[in-house]
């Protein structure tokens, strides 16, 4: 079990909800309360929503070998819009109205996603460079949608996006999880994982190999775009206004870390939408753990800069293996034989 | 060959991008070019950037009151960096304005610049935020908000409102962002204000940013892990305005189960406050236009002024929030 490479983010979280329920015991309880589910766990699961999205996306974007900062001011941008469309309507409580500002803020995401897949897979920009454009620029245009102001909204119907609970069950929560089946659907019962993963382990290989790479990245950059669009609507609809400032601020490097904690690798080529999702419910977690247990805010970056630190060490195999190295001198032996035993497989 | 080409032209399309992006996050900014005529004074303004309905609220202050008093303004937006307010200051110089006038980005940094100033004999004036140096010669007056002030005045009310109370009073803080003045300065009065008091207790305590969105998750989690709260006392009207609706959906009523004190005034949260969700404001005020022109005015006439000026602030109740909504600019 050990060896099944999402044992190590699953024992983290479990060991952070562990360290939350006995500091706290009522931390595992949930109860019915104004007809919806209520407890922390809930509100993990409530808040981690937008995070879970843009990482889903964020993982197929590495998957490729490539990464998308922009993702946080894609976030901005769609709430913004969205919130902007709302507030000049004549009766904000209309589905058709709410419908329409979704349709835009998601239109809109996906050109921006299309933008950044254009620049890196037609262009050849480096990802990094092609995305940290829209990251700076995006922000730019968030706050000239909000004209530098904060836009309430008080629509009902788009509050339930965020905030809104179906079957005493968030809202949020049920399109990550709906968004999570779709795509591990699409991507492992067709072919679509493994060209993706092909082409994130050697573009130029799989290209000869007859696959349409250039177009795959494109891809990935437009759903990426999509998800980060949906995580903004969240994020703007649970507080029923768009802030262009601060809505999704570093985000993308929340994004970035739960796709690594989820066994990811940067370098690209395997990926994993279950670690994506565990990763990114450990850095909700931990958010809850420093309310819960009343960290002070001077430390809060220190604190979870060390669990962390604590939770990529165990996870690395070397460091695993130096540290039974140290206590018991004898296996070293055996960790050597493993290591060949990999190498030849 | 081919590739080159293609970098060259990427380059260009990466630094035209940035280039429009420049523009776009300015907002107003830019600079617009002044029609007074000999006599008027002209008045060289750095502002931080558009980063708040605060911020635009303060800026379109300070625009409207120059053209009221007849004060030819050179308006620049710095954008969050400290290097742009230094390049606007220094073309202030060039430029030969009569007074400069700049809320600084950050504390620390500004001794060389404002040298030049002196040298050129331009006086200089800080609004809103204050400058870290131990000469203090290098501007002339600094107006703005007292923040301890703020807090102790929130400190005060919560007092006054719970001195009949006989149990413990179970306070709630949403600080703003970590190491902010505002956020620094908000605790500490407040802190000193209820401090003479054994029955008030600040049970939790944690920075909400600012935002809306972290008032209202820091909330829910603070509902969550504390048995019994009485107060909420906000570093800002945002954060209020998420944790209202965290309490809302705990089943609570903001304003009666829980008693909520916050700091800025902005509009949302006088519309909360009308309607009975937070109990008192405090107000922080950007409309410090109209003194700053009588004090550029002044200043420009070589009169002597105080060191420090605050602005006029007032608090508001429920009924007093109802009372000026329908005028409240921002």
């Amino acid at each position: 079990m050990i060896k099944h490479r999402l044992f190590w983010p699953t024992a983290a979280l479990i060991v952070l909800l562990l360290g939350n329920f006995i500091a706290h015991p009522a931390f595992f309880s949930v109860e019915l309360r104004e007809g919806h589910l209520y407890g922390s766990l809930i509100d993990i699961l409530r808040f981690g929503a937008p995070l879970i999205m843009v990482a889903l996306g964020m993982t197929l974007v590495i998957a490729t070998g490539g990464i998308d900062l922009s993702v946080g001011s894609v976030v901005a941008i769609s709430g913004a819009i969205a919130c902007l469309h709302l507030s000049g309507l004549e009766n904000q409580d209309s589905l058709g109205g709410t419908a329409g500002a979704v349709g835009i803020a998601l239109g809109l995401s996906i050109v921006l996603g299309a933008c950044n897949g254009v620049l890196v897979s037609v262009l050849n920009i480096q990802p990094i460079i092609a995305t940290l454009i829209l990251m700076v620029a995006g922000r730019g245009l968030a706050q000239l949608i909000t004209d530098g102001q904060i836009i309430t909204v008080n629509s009902s119907p788009y509050q339930a996006i965020g905030g809104g609970f179906v079957l005493t069950l968030p809202v949020s929560i049920l399109i990550a999880v709906a968004v999570f089946v779709l795509a591990s659907l699409l991507v492992r019962k067709s072919a679509l994982g493994m060209l993706l993963e092909a082409v994130g382990g050697n573009p130029e290989a799989s290209r000869l190999a007859g696959v349409r790479s250039r177009r795959l990245i494109w891809l990935t950059y437009v759903v990426c775009g999509l998800c980060a669009g949906i995580a903004g609507l969240m994020i703007s609809s649970n507080v029923s206004s768009a802030d262009g400032n601060n809505a999704g601020l570093w985000i993308e490097l929340d994004a970035i870390l739960a796709v690594v904690i989820g066994g990811t690798a940067l370098t690209g080529g395997r990926f994993s939408f279950a670690g994506t999702v565990i990763g990114a419910l450990l850095i909700q977690t931990l958010s809850t753990t420093v309310y819960t247990l009343g960290i002070p805010p001077q430390t809060t970056l220190l604190f979870k800069a060390v669990v962390v630190m604590a939770v990529c060490l165990v996870q690395s195999p070397a460091f695993r293996r130096k540290l039974v190295r140290r206590r018991k001198p004898k296996p070293v032996t055996r960790a050597r034989q493993d290591e060949k035993v990999e190498v030849s497989a | 060959m081919k590739y080159r080409k293609l970098a060259a032209v990427a380059a260009g399309i990466v630094s035209l991008t940035l280039f429009t992006a420049c523009g776009e996050a300015g907002g107003g900014g830019g600079q617009t070019p002044g029609s007074g005529g000999g006599g008027t004074i002209t008045l060289g303004f750095s502002q931080v950037g558009a980063e708040s309905g605060w911020r635009t609220a303060n800026t379109k202050s300070i625009q409207d009151s120059a053209k009221a008093a007849g004060i030819d303004l050179k308006f620049s937006d710095a954008q969050q960096k400290q290097e742009n307010q230094i390049r606007a200051i220094r073309s202030f110089i060039q430029q030969k304005v009569k007074v400069i006038a700049f809320s600084p980005v950050v504390e620390s940094g500004w001794d060389t610049v404002l040298k030049e100033a002196k040298t050129a004999n331009i006086p200089v004036i800080l609004t809103d935020r204050a400058i870290d140096s131990p000469d203090t010669s290098l501007y002339k007056t600094f107006l703005g908000s007292d923040f301890v002030k703020e807090g102790r005045k929130a400190g005060e009310w919560l007092t006054k409102e719970f001195a009949s109370a006989t149990g413990d009073v179970n306070i709630v803080e949403l600080q703003g962002t970590t190491g902010s003045a505002p956020a620094n300065d908000r605790k500490k009065g407040f802190a000193e204000a209820i401090a003479s008091t054994s029955k008030f207790k600040v049970v939790a305590s944690q920075t909400g940013e600012f935002t809306r969105a972290k008032g209202k998750e820091v909330m829910e989690a603070f509902l969550k892990s504390q048995s019994k709260i009485d107060v909420l006392y906000a570093h800002n009207d945002d954060m209020a305005l998420g944790a209202i609706e965290a309490i809302e959906g705990a089943g609570k009523k903001p304003g009666t189960d829980i008693k909520i004190v916050s700091i800025d005034a902005v509009r949302d949260g006088m519309q909360a406050l009308a309607d009975g969700k937070i109990n008192y404001i405090v107000e922080c005020n950007p409309l410090l236009g109209p003194q700053l022109m009588d004090l550029v005015k002044k200043v420009a006439a070589g009169e002597q002024v105080p060191q420090r000026i605050e602005t006029e602030e007032t608090e508001f109740d429920q009924a007093k929030a109802k009372e000026v909504l329908p005028q409240r600019q921002y």
